[in-house]
């Protein structure tokens, strides 16, 4: 068999070679090898709209190439349809998850696969299997009757990959699983891709996190507009390369930053207290500086931003917003001068199936006509001008944003707070998902709208910013303060701390000096 | 450079495509008429049949008005055909025992409509509970306050105190010819049009189709989603009442058994003009060429002296083919 794929890896599981692939005028894919063997992680890293996702759009049967060959264990593999890729034992794992809440473990570990005799159900069977699936995880909130839904995030992560597992995988693709994960939970799913290993899968791991690719993988495989730009073993290759070749020019250049004069204080808030999270924030926020803020998903972070908004209740604290004290609805908040941008664009940010101009507009709809009238045409020009500026890439401002590619849509949401010209900014991940060149985008502006105009006579802005991504904060921001567990610390300028500091507050432990 | 070259083809061509999408129902409409035309008696195609075709879409063509606010902004109001009754019934009890002048009667059973629709609203809004389950139980508690104000009767009015009120959908006499429709058909086409106009162009309007594309979205924006969502009903229920006037002036009774199950042909009038029930997406002008189908095919087949049920089964599939027409068409421009 060994011959037949022509390698000299006698164990190969997986190899793809020479696959290419056209929509339309675009390259998807062209000319892309990979190879995993049995008991490997491959990780698959590049920038939003490098290829991943359509080479494994291609691996499991949801689309045909237009060229290229693929064997699983020596024989040839062609899948027509994701069904068919699944019976071969190629799983997928998406960011997305794919359960059905409503059930419970082991009903979705043997959905579509119930042992059957005579048209019954045999549950004794299910049952065994799920256990034997789930065993391995030794995570005890799995049992096989919890409903799914109870689950948290992590765990049900976990119920896919047990799925997976009951299908008799041979390939496992994880598509950025850790995206929503707590750290506890990235630290259990590592131990167990590390088990999975043991066994003989071969593992395809799609990542952002160049960190948790250095710590998982064995060999890295980076694309970059649809071609593969470098392969390596991880242990062979710095993080500096792999971002270099996954960018493809340097990163210096990302985080602009210009003088800044930091202004009177336009959002102060004392001792704020939500339903649940936050559980204690306090902070000054002057105009003209970028104030960020770090931690852990679930920390709470969201929580703060959403209730000063006005979008979740305010148990006690006290919150002043320019001339305006106390807490107020996001109505109120959009007219006292303050926006906030979304941490979840599709659920939230945009309103998907409207136009960019309705998106762009749709906090402040004055001005577009006389008598309170809305006239698109005037909704047209206004938007025009900030898919100049932008670089927002549609076909106008009529285009439904849903059609939009990601880092398109998120400038959309920006526009939003420009059109509405907002005083002070409320930034919830504003980079998550989107690629290198509009996260410099989104960089550029977020200190562009700090250090203000006074030649154009546009005023410093102030902006409160909370991100995962350290590295980001600390390019972007004044100063920064992390939460952890619903309390927000103390300040501090991002001259004097490192990320090792900031993570080890982040994570509740003693930073250890 | 190249982005200047392609910005006026490129608009030319979404324009193409947006003025086919918009027209496609009137095409629909077009081509179920024509093929009446063809194979039903040569009278189909008289100006007084296409007069009636009017008259008769009037009901269902004022109340779909309200409802595809409604159902551009995610909801839905599935007591529509009892608002219709409770309008009736009031304007002949206000006629009858209050003794009021005509325009009186109208504006008060239009009022006592408006306040079903408003109800509606507030418990939609302040209760949480989906717009089906608490429009489901409008509809029998409307249709219930319906008999009670009738005693579980049809009021009949004195014919003396109708004045006008019941020539709005009667057929225009000849010595008003100048008029080409009858007064209630106008009123629907003004209706339109100004609806069609609050849609478009003023706030209320692009937050409906906001809070329908996307709720959170509407409510992170700052749009007051509760209080758009109470205005939705109430005009919902303006709308009813106004169905309910047209409905008084052909039968001149208040009559609380009536319009039962009219919410369905309401409903679909709007679904089949390209309305979606997941919210977002409707038109006034598709929702009156749905309403339009409709009746041209009840018509048709009437003509034909096809029997009922047959109507029944081409009106049941004309509204799943539409329908289904239109995900494909979504599918492609997706």
């Amino acid at each position: 068999m060994a011959e037949r794929i022509d390698s000299h890896q006698p164990a190969v599981r997986l190899q793809m070679e020479g696959v290419s692939k056209r929509f339309g005028a675009t390259i998807a894919l062209e000319d892309v090898g990979i190879k995993v063997a049995a008991g490997e992680v491959l990780a698959l890293v590049g920038e939003n709209g490098a290829g991943k996702s359509t080479l494994m759009k291609v691996l499991s049967g949801a689309i045909k190439p237009d060229a290229g060959r693929m064997w699983l264990d020596g024989v040839p593999y062609r899948p027509a349809h994701p069904l068919e890729a699944r019976r071969a034992g190629v799983a997928m794992i998406y960011q997305e998850l794919s359960l059905t809440p409503h059930l419970n473990v082991q009903e979705n570990i043997m959905l579509g696969m119930e042992p059957v005799s005579l048209g019954v159900v045999r549950w004794k069977e299910v049952r065994r299997r799920a256990i034997e699936a789930i065993k391995e995880f030794d995570n005890p909130e799995l049992t096989p009757d919890a409903r799914v839904s109870r689950l948290s995030v992590g765990s049900q992560q976990l119920v896919e990959i047990a799925r997976a597992l009951a299908i008799g995988c041979r390939v496992l693709v994880l598509d950025e699983p850790t995206s929503s994960l707590t750290q506890r939970d990235v630290e259990r799913l590592f131990e167990i891709i590390g088990r999975l290993k043991q066994q003989g899968k071969a593992i395809i791991y799609i990542s952002h996190f160049i960190e948790e690719v250095k710590r998982i993988a064995d060999r890295v495989t980076v694309l970059r507009d649809g071609r593969v730009v470098g392969s390596s073993d991880v242990a062979a290759i710095t993080t500096d390369q792999i971002v270099a070749l996954m960018v493809g020019r340097q990163v210096e250049e990302l985080y602009p930053r210009c003088e800044r004069q930091a202004g009177e204080v336009v959002l102060e808030i004392e001792d704020l207290a939500g339903l649940k999270n936050p559980r204690s924030a306090s902070l000054k926020l002057r105009r003209g500086e970028v104030l960020g803020i770090a931690g852990l998903v679930g920390a709470g972070r969201t929580e703060l931003l959403r209730s000063l908004f006005g979008l979740e209740p305010v148990r006690k604290g006290r919150i002043r917003l320019g001339l305006y004290s106390g807490p107020a609805s996001p109505t109120r908040r959009w007219m006292q001068g303050a926006g906030l941008l979304s941490e979840d664009r599709k659920e939230e940010g945009l309103a998907l199936s409207l136009s960019v101009a309705d998106n762009v507009t749709l906090s402040k709809l004055k001005g577009f006509g006389p008598l309170g009238m809305v006239l698109p045409s005037r909704q047209d020009k206004a938007t025009r001008r900030w898919l100049r500026e932008l670089d927002i890439r549609c076909r106008g401002p009529r285009q439904p944003v849903g059609s939009l590619s990601g880092g398109n849509q998120q400038k959309v949401a920006l526009a939003r707070l420009l059109q509405h010209d907002v005083d002070v900014f409320l930034l919830d991940e504003p980079t998550r998902g989107i690629d290198v060149a509009a996260k410099a985008l989104v960089y550029k502006l977020i200190n562009a709208v700090a250090t203000g105009s006074p030649a154009e006579g546009r005023q410093p802005k102030a902006v409160l910013m909370v991100s995962s991504y350290l590295p980001e904060l600390m390019g972007v921001c004044d100063r920064v303060a992390v939460m952890c567990r619903g309390i927000l610390g103390p300040t501090y300028k991002v001259s004097e701390v490192n990320e090792h500091e900031l993570m080890f507050e982040a994570t509740g432990r003693e930073a250890t000096a | 450079m190249s982005d200047k070259q392609a910005t006026p083809n490129q608009a030319m061509t979404v324009n193409w495509r947006g003025l086919l999408n918009t027209l496609s129902p009137v095409l629909a409409l077009v081509g179920v008429f024509e093929l009446f035309v063809l194979i039903a008696p040569s009278s189909f195609a008289t100006v007084r049949n296409i007069e009636m075709i009017a008259r008769q879409t009037t009901i269902v063509g004022v109340a779909a008005l309200g409802m595809t606010l409604v159902i551009i902004s995610g909801g839905i109001d599935l007591s529509v055909g009892s608002v219709v009754a409770l309008s009736t019934v009031a304007i002949a009890w206000l006629l009858e025992y209050a003794g009021v002048s005509p325009l009186v009667a109208a504006i008060g059973g239009v009022a006592a409509a408006a306040f079903f629709g408003l109800v509606s609203g507030v418990l939609i809004t302040r209760l949480r509970v989906v717009p089906f389950i608490v429009t489901l139980g409008m509809m029998l508690v409307v249709r219930g306050a319906a008999k009670g104000i009738g005693r579980e009767q049809k009021i009949d009015v004195d014919p003396v105190r109708l004045k006008w009120l019941d020539d709005l959908l009667a057929s225009v006499p000849p010595e008003r010819s100048w008029m080409l429709l009858p007064p209630g058909v106008w009123m629907l086409i003004l209706l339109a049009v100004a609806m069609a106009a609050l849609l478009r162009y003023t706030r209320l309007g692009r937050h409906t189709f906001a809070i329908g594309s996307n709720e959170q979205t509407a409510r992170l924006c700052g749009v007051a989603v509760d209080r758009v969502k109470v205005l939705v009903y109430t005009l919902c229920g303006v709308f009813g009442g106004l169905a309910g006037l047209m409905q008084f002036s052909r039968l001149t009774v208040g009559d609380p058994t009536v319009a039962v199950g009219l919410e369905l042909n309401v409903i679909a009038a709007v679904v089949i003009g390209g309305g979606s029930l997941s919210g977002g997406e409707g038109s006034i002008l598709g929702t009156l060429v749905g309403a339009l189908i409709m009746t041209v095919i009840a018509s048709g087949c009437t003509q034909m002296g096809l029997p009922n049920w047959v109507q029944e089964i081409v009106t049941g599939a004309i509204i799943v083919a539409a329908v289904a027409l239109d995900r494909l068409r979504h599918r492609r421009t997706a």
